[in-house]
């Protein structure tokens, strides 16, 4: 705002805003403003027409009571009056009254806009800018409805003024913003990315965050603005600090200029023309040189412009991460700041590292820096700045250091902050499985980190202790003898308690030998933790003992003694009091044959099948009905735990169940560790995909890390990826809307419509977490020979944000043809980073042949005459199956015309049976299909028949129904 | 029990905290094993500052005087700039919470005249001084201002003898604990005045909605020795009584002006058994001024005034107010201070009053139209007219109407209340009744005394 001379202020004004700051009291200063309202409505009344300077008085005293949090309902005419004055003191203010006040869906607007649009023709560039600014600061839909064709063109006249170029830019930028959709650029585009050339360094700088914006969008349009982006920077690099007289800030050259510029590039891949790139690396390389050079100011300003252009440069390069040389150097540089005096240098020196570290080519580079970071990690006195450093170790941990980093991070753990506790934990969890040499290092490590954050490890953490316990056996022994040696400390966690409980209750006797630890030792040991713990625990506990009892036939009357007693055996808790019951029974009962039978050892987990196929044949083999069933479902894990040695004895095998502690269907949710005696370095365990980094994203890496980090419902559980995949589509084949998938960071919801052999989808991906991800990437393909050979599908995607904020949603769309039939379903692959770390997973794509049913309605006769053509034995398709859910009419009516078929009444003689009938679209031709669908209630099956032109077709439609029903 | 206790200015400075158990102020998340560092002081200022931003510089006004901020209630009361806060993390008796803080304010007036943050500021020694000898650990203690002159002085230590100081104990901890012995006047003299604010909220048909009287009794004594005192009023359930129990002249006359008390309660000195199994109110009073009773009635309320209401809109840009007010009392009788309140609408841009009687004028800063009458006596009328000029607005929200409000004073009870009688008994000294000379004084006062327009 140019400065107000001393007359032109409003004195009036003044005196009111300073009797507001001298009121004494919250009751003082509504009396004030109710006064000064009445006199303005009192000037405003109408009778005498008031001169411009009054007017703008006190639309100005409106503003000023508006801002103070009160509601003005009137002086919007006197503000829009204001407009049409020629002083540009009356224009400002009447503007700014309507970019803060004026809502959009005022009547007013009408007026507004002519007045704008009288402004915007003028010639006068003052005016135009507060149009401009006007138009920017509203910004709503009407605005853009109106000038989104207008401004382009003032942008790019070859008359305008450069101020007012510059307003033109960034309000466009606002509209584009706003409503993308009608800012059509088209024509416009070459000539605003020639813009770049401009020789004003402000309308280029403006013009730049504009194409920025528009880039983003629609990368193709403006792929000329590279190679002018990098002549431009090259131009600034080279240019001495005094070239650029007003963009130089404090002896730098046009910073903000060049960091847009550097920001613009990274929305590019490396240029492909070989000088064009050698120019840039050449600026790459000379502002790597600068940063080398001694400071030419003193001043904190000249550090930070020049900083800012070396972090954009190090993210572009990281952005390329095609350049050794320069990573390496970028890396070096980075090491550098790790000891800077300014914290805000050396948070962002770790974070760009985070970045760094998972370029193969810097990789190594960023390693020699792990003192540095392990002190910043001690010694940082801001807690974000700590989070950064555990970020990088974690980043940067390969077999090599690991066991440094983690004991590290460990030690650290002890004292590091409440907030960042969990991650840490699970940070080093997730390490030290992953780079375990010797499995008594990885049960220390892990019982250190019970022991020191007990509250933050999840469930899944020691259950997968237990897991490599009783998978390997050379490590039993060891686990005994520590846990009973962390369970001496005079308070510990209740994990530490719960994993205690199962290790002693499994393997005590490995360490009975001992006196110091004899059996009864170890009893009176674990006794002495179960009145402080949980329910769970304390159930836990009593398996624990009762495995004693068979362990240490000694031990058996002190612990029938126990579970004798009144706070046991008529504990509150059915669970608990269940369990005291049946033990003490059993103990008495059975005979130490028997008992030795039913409280064996654990068997190692299997290698284990999804939980939802599991489910699906415990359903089926009508032998796995048993005693079980009546019991609690959450036992339902531990059933499956000792599933694979289940023997005829239905008794023994309930206690069994009832003694396997709690790994509730959770555990289950953990694939199992690799099969015993496999070599440690390829542990296939959930844990080490999630660093499975890059590369086409295997579908089991994505799963798995939902199954470690997430503690989905079993039905949700994704074991081998591809069944669960399967799982997934088959839930759509018979609608188009719902959610795809879901885990704790990411969910994924979906809806589509088809038409002929056309579809479009729109996928939704929700950030459930508070943290945003970056680089979030995701591609659709078409796997196996659908790719190689034929196009079976053509799928279009239009690519996402790169950023997905904590709670946003963005959304994708993906047009889909149809080319010919097809049977296997389009991947999608999902990249992006959490908090530093790599996620990936792999979906297939709801897209199944029968969403290109158009469906046909027939009479009963033409239906048999069809049915008759169509009689070659490869055309037709049957199937008997058992129901897999109930035989409700409605619903399978619901389901048949959700495959989009026609559901044909009275063709069928038998009203019972439901028949279909339609055509599927694709691009190369159209293959007809009849359904005949044959319920028998009794026996709760169905026959499915098929009979399609095209045999493929019958084939694969048979296949997917039979799982619907 | 009270926590703690904060005076805070306008601008949300503490300027007396007095913390009684360190339970409040624990907002810590509770997953923490050990708030980050447990300092004492860290615990109050977090009491401290919860009160400040979410009361006191909340950005929308708070009514309640109860606050629960993260399981600590906050009860406060304000007296022009000051904020009384009393905390606690307790379930305490919220009525004995405000009792309290109102006593408070009565001993700080006492000592040093009007709450006001200048006033507090330069007496902080003698709030803490106080502070310490009301409250125990959180339980209200003596707080009858009276006694605690005897001990509590706002001048320097006065060089006591032994005798006298446990004469102050014996006092203190003593049956009659807010009267010392010994005390001597030449003139026995007793000043009572009964205080009535009367409340209504009427229809503009002229329909009672709800009324009531909460009346309050004030003596002022000044006797010599340990006097006996009996009061007397028309009370309901007495006069019954008596009527029954004979004397049939006196209950024809009373008995149709008794009134129905509907709650009352009374000063520590009145004997509470006496008056559940009599009905007789009997007490020792304390030296100077104390309030005896407070009651609430409801039923048979003489209205003073009656506020008829006509409001007219003329088109969208006009509206025409005409108030009447009749007063409705003996014409004997005179009301002072007669002030109508009259609301206009927020989009007023002019007004022109006229009225035959006192003066109004249009408060723009107060949005109403004040009309103030300095004198009226009873069944009189007067009215006054005034033409409101709307400006036209965006807004389409109607105009809510707020009621009329009226205030005046009376020189009766509108409750009805006489008081029958007060006797002064004192055995040992050699004064009787009749030696006493006794003020009966009746003032009622408009509380919130509104009709709907």
């Amino acid at each position: 705002m140019p400065a107000v001379s001393k007359g032109d202020g409003m004195r009036g004004l003044a005196v009111f805003i300073s009797d507001i700051r001298n009121c004494k009291s919250k009751e003082a200063e509504i009396k004030r403003i109710n006064k000064e309202l009445a006199n303005i409505r009192s000037k405003f009344k109408g009778d005498k027409a008031l001169d411009g300077y009054s007017k703008k008085k006190y639309v100005c005293k409106l503003l000023f009571i508006f801002l103070l949090g009160h509601d003005i309902d009137f002086g919007h005419m006197e503000a829009v009056n204001l407009l049409s004055s020629n002083k540009y003191t009356e224009k400002q203010i009447g503007y700014l009254f309507i970019s803060v006040l004026v809502n959009s869906n005022s009547e007013l607007i009408r007026l507004i806009n002519n007045a704008i649009k009288n402004d915007l023709s003028s010639r006068n560039p003052t005016f135009m800018c507060l149009a401009l600014h006007c138009i920017a600061n509203v910004g709503s839909r009407e605005m853009a409805e109106a000038f989104a064709s207008e401004i382009p063109r003032i942008l790019v006249a070859g008359d305008t003024m450069d101020s007012v170029k510059q307003s033109a830019a960034l309000c466009l930028l606002r509209l584009y913003k706003t409503s993308p959709d009608l800012v059509l650029m088209g024509e416009w585009t070459s000539r605003v990315v020639h813009l770049l050339n401009d020789q004003h360094m402000g309308v280029v700088t403006a013009a730049i965050s504009l194409i920025t914006c528009l880039s983003q969008k629609n990368p193709d349009e403006f792929k000329t603005c590279v190679s002018l982006a990098v002549s431009r920077l090259s131009r600034i690099v080279s240019s001495a600090s005094t070239d650029l007289q007003d963009y130089t800030y404090y002896f730098v050259p046009a910073p903000w200029l060049s960091c847009k510029l550097l920001r613009l590039l990274q929305c590019y891949p490396p240029p492909e023309d070989g000088a064009v790139k050698g120019r840039l690396v050449e600026c790459l390389e000379t502002i790597l040189n600068k940063a080398q050079e001694p400071p030419k100011s003193k001043k904190v300003q000249h550090s930070n412009a020049k900083n800012a252009i070396l972090f954009e440069a190090i993210s572009l390069i990281i952005h390329y991460d095609s350049e050794p040389n320069l990573l390496v150097r970028a890396c070096n540089q980075l090491g550098q700041f790790l000891q800077h005096r300014e914290t805000n240098l050396r948070y962002l020196a770790l974070e760009s590292m985070c970045t760094l570290a998972s370029s193969e080519f810097s990789h190594e580079a960023v390693k020699t820096h792990i003192e540095t970071v392990i002190n910043a990690l001690k010694t940082e006195r801001d807690v974000s700045v700590r989070q950064r450093a555990a970020d990088l170790l974690y980043a940067m941990c390969d077999r090599s250091n690991a066991k440094q980093i983690v004991a590290e991070m460990l030690s650290y753990l002890e004292t590091a902050d409440y907030s960042i506790r969990e991650e840490m934990v699970l940070k080093v969890a997730i390490l030290a499985e992953k780079y375990a040499v010797d499995y008594s290092w990885y049960v220390d490590t892990i019982l250190n980190l019970i022991r020191i954050a007990g509250d933050y490890v999840s469930e899944e953490v020691w259950y997968r202790v237990i897991q490599i316990v009783i998978n390997r056996d050379d490590v039993q022994g060891y686990a005994a003898k520590t846990v009973f040696e962390a369970l001496q400390a005079p308070a510990c966690h209740e994990n530490m308690v719960k994993v205690g409980g199962y290790i002693l209750g499994e393997f005590g006797n490995l360490i009975a030998g001992d006196p110091r630890s004899s059996p009864l030792v170890q009893f009176n040991l674990l006794h002495s933790k179960f009145h402080l713990c949980s329910v769970p625990t304390r159930a836990l506990l009593l398996s624990a003992y009762i495995k004693f009892i068979n362990l240490f036939p000694e031990t058996k009357a002190t612990i029938q003694e126990v579970l004798r007693c009144d706070s046991q055996i008529r504990n509150s808790d059915v669970e608990l009091q269940q369990r005291a019951v049946e033990y003490l029974k059993l103990s008495s009962i059975a005979s130490t044959d028997v008992l030795a039978t039913v409280l064996e050892e654990m068997p190692p987990f299997p290698e284990r099948e999804s939980s939802i196929l599991a489910k699906l044949k415990k359903k089926k083999g009508p032998g796995a009905v048993s005693v079980t069933e009546l019991e609690d479902n959450k036992r339902e894990g531990g059933e499956l735990n000792g599933g694979g040695d289940r023997g005829p004895d239905t008794a023994a095998m309930a206690a069994s169940n009832a003694s396997t502690p709690s790994p509730s269907a959770d555990l289950l949710g953990i694939r199992s560790a690799a099969p015993v005696g496999a070599p440690p370095a390829s542990t296939g365990s959930l844990l080490v995909d999630v660093f499975s980094e890059a590369g086409p994203a295997a579908p089991s890496a994505a799963v798995n890390d939902d199954g470690f980090l997430s503690s989905a419902p079993p039905s949700e559980d994704p074991a081998p990826p591809l069944s669960e995949a399967d799982e997934l589509l088959n839930k759509f084949v018979c609608k188009n809307n719902g959610v795809l998938f879901e885990n704790q960071l990411l969910q994924i919801g979906i809806k589509s419509e088809y038409r002929q052999n056309l579809g479009r989808m729109y996928l939704f991906y929700g950030n459930k977490t508070s943290v945003q991800f970056a680089s979030f990437t995701t591609t659709v393909s078409c796997p196996g020979d659908l790719q190689s050979h034929i196009l079976f599908l053509n799928v279009q995607t239009k690519p996402v944000e790169p950023l997905v904020e904590g709670g946003a949603q963005i959304q994708q769309v993906l047009n889909i043809e149809c080319l010919t039939d097809f049977s296997d379903a389009p991947l999608l692959n999902i990249k992006f980073r959490y908090g530093g770390a790599l996620q990936n997973l792999t979906l297939k794509l709801p897209v199944t042949i029968n969403k290109f049913f158009q469906p046909t309605e027939m009479s009963s006769h033409d239906f048999f005459q069809r049915w008759k053509q169509l009689s070659q034995p490869q055309q037709e398709a049957q199937k008997i199956f058992k129901a897999n859910h109930s035989m409700d009419t409605e619903v399978l009516k619901a389901k048949l015309l959700g495959l989009g078929t026609a559901l044909l009444d009275n063709v069928d003689p038998n009203p019972e049976n439901y028949v279909c009938a339609g055509v599927i679209q694709t691009k190369s031709q159209q293959v007809g299909c009849l359904l005949r669908l044959e319920p028998n209630a009794q026996a709760q099956m169905y026959r499915l028949t098929l009979r399609c032109s095209k045999d493929s077709v019958s084939r694969r439609l048979c296949e997917l129904l039979a799982q619907q029903f | 029990m009270i926590g703690g206790l904060f005076i805070y200015n306008h601008k949300g400075e503490v300027l007396i905290s007095r913390v009684y158990r360190d339970d409040i102020g624990k907002t810590w998340n509770p997953s923490y094993t050990s708030p980050p560092s447990p300092s004492h002081w860290n615990h109050m200022r977090n009491a401290v500052d919860a009160f400040r931003v979410n009361v006191i510089h909340a950005r929308q006004q708070v009514r309640s005087p109860v606050t629960n901020i993260a399981r600590t209630s906050f009860f406060h009361v304000k007296r022009s700039n000051i904020w009384l806060a009393a905390v606690t993390k307790q379930n305490v008796n919220a009525a004995m919470v405000f009792e309290f803080l109102y006593k408070m304010c009565d001993v700080m007036t006492a000592y040093f005249g009007k709450i006001s943050e200048e006033n507090i500021k330069n007496n902080f020694v003698l709030i803490y001084e106080l502070l310490d000898e009301i409250l125990d650990f959180g339980y209200p203690q003596n707080s009858e201002t009276g006694a605690l002159k005897t001990f509590i002085t706002q001048q320097g230590i006065k060089g006591q003898t032994k005798e006298e100081q446990s004469q102050i104990t014996s006092q203190v901890t003593g049956q009659i604990g807010w009267r010392r012995e010994g005390i001597k006047y030449r003139r026995n003299e007793l000043f009572l005045d009964v205080l009535e604010s009367v409340n209504l909220l009427m229809s503009p048909q002229g329909q009672v909605l709800s009324a009531h009287v909460s009346g309050r009794v004030v003596m002022k004594s000044y006797l010599s020795g340990m006097p006996e005192c009996k009061f007397g009023m028309n009370d309901k359930i007495v006069i019954d009584k008596q009527g029954k129990g004979g004397a049939s002249d006196d209950a024809g006359k009373s008995g149709k002006q008794s009134i129905a008390i509907d709650d009352c309660t009374f000063h520590q000195c009145v004997r509470l058994s006496k008056f559940d199994s009599e009905r007789s109110i009997s007490f020792i009073p304390p030296d100077g001024e104390y309030e005896l009773m407070r009651y609430r009635t409801t039923k048979d309320i003489i209205l003073p005034f009656r506020v008829i209401p006509l409001v007219r809109e003329v088109g969208r840009t006009k509206l025409e107010v005409k108030v009447v007010i009749k007063s409705n009392f003996k014409p004997s009788l005179l009301a002072q201070k007669i002030e109508v309140r009259i609301p206009t609408p927020l989009n007023t841009s002019g007004v022109q009053v006229i009225c035959m009687k006192g003066k109004a004028k249009y408060k723009a800063s107060e949005n109403a139209i004040v009309w103030k009458i300095k004198r009226m006596a009873g069944m009189k009328e007067s009215q006054i007219s005034a033409e409101i000029e709307l400006l036209p607005t965006n807004d389409k929200k109607k105009w809510a109407r707020p009621p009329i409000s009226m205030n005046f004073e009376v020189p009766f009870a509108p409750s009805g209340l006489k008081v029958r009688y007060l006797k002064v008994f004192e055995s040992k000294l050699n004064y009787s009744d009749h030696d006493v000379i006794k003020w009966v004084r009746y003032i009622g006062r408009s509380g919130i005394y509104e009709t709907r327009c």
